[in-house]
């Protein structure tokens, strides 16, 4: 069994799993799904003046609490249902990310860059200040990321969420089709 | 009643949800800055097919939820606030942008970031900081920027 679950788990399996997380939310007590909310939170327990982080972030405090869960959910997986295999990346992505220097496949991303040594460099200042930067800037302006407008937005019908997850892959092809290229 | 474990109790299940989500999210990889890559590339289906079919399952409950008015646990309306829009949407369509500017370059949105420091990936704390850095200068520059 353990064995079984510690294989990669398919798209088939995942999805509906995170899907079945809007209801699970709803139902627990009229929440919605929207991990980037947390980063004003945080932002709010601060002491600032700042108008926007100016909210009640203890009324969040459910928010808070399920993002604890999920980097102990990462912790768990890692530590009893670790996958020994590589990615099954595509070989065209592995192709494309050789012809960028980065050829190993091991863990959940490239050593090199992702590391206390990779943050040193510029490359991987950049991935990781400069990217986290965005992500939290864009979280904010878009008012919302990936769990509140791609999965819970889309899943309600809303033409924001779905206008701002088209932004979302126009930002993402400029960084893998026009960025990366120069930086890495 | 104790106030503090009453306060506890009801935030275990958000615990427990958070827990599973972890686990999800590591054993399907969505996590991995490689398959953030593969997708933005288009050559695999596996995003697709995590992110379709939870909107699928997620749109259908929401459905349910919706036409048959069912209640909380604790017998409380469910809303669903709607997102507002202003003209275009300039808000959505910028800040949509920028966020997958920063999804592209850190391989991780603000959910499986904490799900990789589970995974004891310890450097993802300075994206962590840093996209707390660009959610305040968010809420220093709100005023002026167009929504």
């Amino acid at each position: 069994m353990l064995d079984f679950i510690s294989q990669p788990w398919p798209w088939y399996v995942a999805g509906p799993l995170i899907g079945l997380t809007v209801p699970a939310l709803l139902l627990l007590g009229s929440k919605q799904f929207g991990v980037s909310a947390n980063l004003r939170s945080m932002c709010a327990m601060l002491p600032t003046k700042v108008d926007f982080f100016q909210m009640d972030w203890r009324a969040q405090s459910w928010n808070l609490v399920f993002i604890l869960g999920i980097a102990l959910g990462g912790l768990l997986a890692a530590t009893w249902l670790a996958n020994p295999d590589p990615i099954a990346l595509s070989d065209a992505t592995k192709t494309d990310l050789a012809l960028l220097g980065i050829s190993e496949f091991n863990g959940l991303m490239p050593d090199a860059l992702f590391s206390w040594a990779g943050l040193a460099s510029l490359k991987g200042f950049v991935l990781i200040v400069v990217g986290g930067f965005l992500v939290g800037f864009g979280a904010r302006y878009a008012g919302g990321c990936t769990s509140g407008h791609a999965i819970s937005g889309l899943a309600d019908l809303q033409l924001p969420s779905l206008i701002a997850v088209i932004g979302f892959f126009v930002g993402g092809l400029i960084v893998t089709f026009l960025i990366l290229p120069i930086l890495l | 009643m104790n106030t503090k474990q009453s306060t506890a109790g009801r935030l275990l299940p958000y615990l427990i949800l958070g827990i599973v989500f972890g686990i999800i999210a590591t054993k399907s990889e969505i996590i991995s800055w490689y398959r953030i890559q593969e997708m933005f590339r288009f050559q695999a289906f596996h995003m697709y097919g995590i992110i379709g079919s939870a909107v699928a399952v997620a749109a259908i409950s929401v459905r349910v939820i919706k036409s048959l008015q069912i209640k909380t646990f604790s017998g409380d309306d469910i809303v669903i606030p709607p997102k507002e829009m202003d003209g275009i949407g300039t808000r959505y369509w910028l800040g949509g942008t920028v966020f997958g500017l920063g999804w592209a370059l850190t391989g991780a949105c603000p959910g499986p970031m904490f799900a990789l420091l589970g995974n004891g990936i310890i450097v993802i704390l300075v994206a962590i900081a840093a996209a707390l850095a660009g959610t305040y200068t968010y809420g220093v520059l709100r005023p002026h920027l167009p929504h």
